[in-house]
């Protein structure tokens, strides 16, 4: 089994954020600050940039009223023409809900589904599941992890820096 | 300055939300929790021997008459849809406000939306006649080639409950995800951990995930805010686009979802306080998240009231006699006590909770909350059926009651409600662990900045 990453507990939140920056400040950037609930302030910390999934609502939104009221114009004025209570063919006004509701569904598909992507998840297993205390993460615990992907990962150096910052109970994390 | 109350109360930890939250689940199932649910289970059957008979002989079981075609079914289905709306107010709109006293009860109040819109959507269903061709509600193409009406109202129903369940139910499993994967790292069965494990897709809580979770998780709030508002406007206008007197006005979608929120938000109050004396979450769902929720009932059900009054004055300004005839019907003629019901249920008794006193006490506002369920019943019963049992001429004119079938089938939708709910209680978080953790003062990084290291809540 190969060497997945290294990872380091710490106390709370406020230390948690501390070592996030302390981490990016010495240079590593492939590394994750896992805790239970999401922490104020940790995406600057980390210096990573606002998520996309914006983009994916707007986009799949505009879609999904694109297709419902191009879908609504079709049947009316050609597929199937009726006249219903002498409105003109293309009564664009009786169309407005339905689009509405398929630019709201296709907003939330590309929201929950986006997201998923971007997260890349859902997946049955992952390295860190190999640790015990990664269970604490979803309980109390606040947890750091550089991964051995990160071209400044060094297992004596990152060990002895996590220890430096303030970190407890490191691990050596090997999986697949 | 006046210092609102902490929303975790009894100095609760971190793991102690876990511990307090998991128990629940993780305990052996209690005996309550069986009796309760075989009696909800015999409800569903109810509902499915009301439903198999019904299409057995047809809508002639219920006690439709000519100018009644429209009875028991559509009240039932706006009265499900209705409760529905509470859950959605309190995840979405609040989570938007940023009121963070919603943590404690979005969870259940989201099932509850959930579990009520499958309420709701069976009524359309089966009230169709032909239940083997139900599926032309939907533009599916067919060798006739015939499409759906697509401005019709009630065609418009289908997308905007179709899309409200599907939204809601994003949202919610959303929202479930980082506690599922609690559970999965608690599981002490391999089965639990396999099945936890998959439904929490393999959450690991690394901030590059929260990163996109915390922005999907906003924009659904913002499309489900304008979505809640429109479903019930919509439902309104099956009602409003018709010609009858008494449906054909202008106020009803307003009117239809205040109604909705105040009927959902005393299905949440009476859940909400069941659950918490049963499970004792005192300390998370506390008398001031209880109170709150009073305010809204207060506030939504004047709102109510206020239409009640203004369709009155309008019928009168509109100087149309069969406007005005409807009205005076609704109140003195032959449907005047369930129009009494409604008053007394949705605008006076709610009128107690301007008392700090009465908002606070448990007793008074269960008993009130069960008040607005049966009030919000009757209003959708007196807006559908005085308006059609007197319309135009007297000639066409006829008195509508419930058959046996009529009842047992609504009876039945509260079986496979509380059916519903119960597994959920039983098997899910029933309060949000993330969410909750991360209201408390100890979730805020700065909270430990100056030597204010005491751990616990203060």
């Amino acid at each position: 089994m190969k060497t997945h990453a290294i990872i380091a507990e710490f106390a709370h939140p406020g230390e948690l954020l501390h070592a996030a920056e302390k981490v990016r400040e010495a240079g590593y950037r492939t590394f994750d600050c896992h805790s239970p609930f999401p922490i104020h302030g940790m995406d600057d910390a980390m210096g990573l940039k606002r998520s996309p999934v914006g983009y994916i609502v707007g986009g799949m939104a505009l879609l999904g009223a694109t297709i419902g009221f191009a879908l609504q114009t079709w049947v009316t004025t050609q597929a199937y023409p009726l006249v219903i209570s002498g409105k003109p063919m293309f009564s664009w006004q009786t169309y407005i809900i339905i689009t509405f509701a398929l630019f709201v569904l296709f907003g939330a598909f590309g929201a929950v589904f986006g997201m998923f992507r971007l997260i890349r998840l859902p997946r049955l297993h992952h390295p860190l599941f190999y640790s015990e205390q990664m269970k604490k993460v979803t309980d109390d615990g606040f947890i750091v992890s550089i991964e051995a992907g990160d071209p400044q990962f060094d297992e004596e150096a990152t060990r002895a820096f996590l220890a430096s910052i303030g970190g407890t109970n490191i691990e050596l994390v090997r999986g697949e | 300055m006046l210092e609102e109350a902490p929303l975790v109360q009894g100095g609760l930890t971190f793991n102690g939300i876990t511990e307090k939250i998991s128990g629940i689940v993780e305990t052996r199932t209690p005996s309550l929790w069986w009796l309760l649910f075989g009696m909800a289970l015999s409800g569903t059957l109810v509902l499915a021997g009301s439903i198999g008979w019904l299409f057995y002989d047809g809508t002639g079981v219920w006690g439709l008459n000519n100018p009644v075609g429209w009875g028991w079914a559509i009240v039932n289905f706006v009265f499900w849809v209705g409760i529905g709306h509470a859950g959605t107010l309190i995840s979405a709109i609040l989570f938007l406000l940023r009121q963070r006293w919603r943590t404690a009860i979005n969870r259940f109040a989201e099932a509850m939306t959930i579990v009520a819109v499958i309420c709701a959507g069976i009524f359309p269903a089966i009230h169709v006649g032909r239940i083997w061709i139900v599926y032309y509600m939907f533009p599916v193409p067919n060798q006739m080639e015939m499409w759906p009406n697509f401005r019709s109202p009630l065609l418009w129903d289908v997308f905007a409950v179709g899309t409200y369940f599907t939204v809601s139910f994003l949202f919610w499993y959303v929202g479930l995800v980082p506690d599922l994967a609690t559970f999965r790292d608690r599981a002490k069965t391999k089965i639990k951990r396999l099945v936890f494990g998959a439904m929490s897709l393999g959450w690991r809580g690394g901030n590059r995930q929260w990163k996109h979770y915390e922005l999907s998780y906003l924009m659904l709030a913002g499309l489900a805010t304008p979505l809640v508002l429109s479903v019930h406007s919509v439902v309104s206008t099956d009602f409003a686009t018709s010609m009858i007197p008494g449906w054909h006005t202008t106020i009803f979608p307003p009117y239809f979802v205040a109604g909705a929120i105040f009927s959902g938000f005393g299905m949440v109050l009476t859940l909400a306080i069941i659950a918490r004396k049963v499970f004792s979450l005192q300390n998370l769902i506390t008398v001031d998240h209880l109170e709150k929720m009073n305010k809204i009932i207060l506030v939504t059900g004047s709102m109510v009231g206020y239409a009640y009054i203004m369709e009155f004055f309008i019928a009168w300004y509109s100087g149309n006699i069969f406007e005005v005839f409807a009205f005076i019907n609704r109140g003195f003629g032959n449907y005047a006590w369930a129009y009494w019901i409604m008053f007394l249920c949705n605008v006076i008794t709610p009128q107690l909770f301007w008392f700090r006193k009465f908002r606070r006490s448990i007793p008074i506002m269960f008993t009130l909350s069960i008040f607005v369920n049966i009030g919000m019943w009757f209003e959708r019963f007196v807006i559908t059926v005085t308006s059609l049992s007197r319309d135009f001429l007297p000639s066409s004119w006829d008195y509508y009651s419930p058959t046996t079938w009529d009842v047992l089938t609504f009876v039945g939708s509260f079986g496979l409600f509380f059916s519903l709910f119960l597994l959920f209680l039983r098997f899910l978080p029933l309060i949000s662990m993330t969410e909750v953790k991360g209201v408390t003062p100890e979730a805020d990084p700065h909270h430990y900045a100056h030597g204010n290291e005491h751990g616990g809540a203060k």
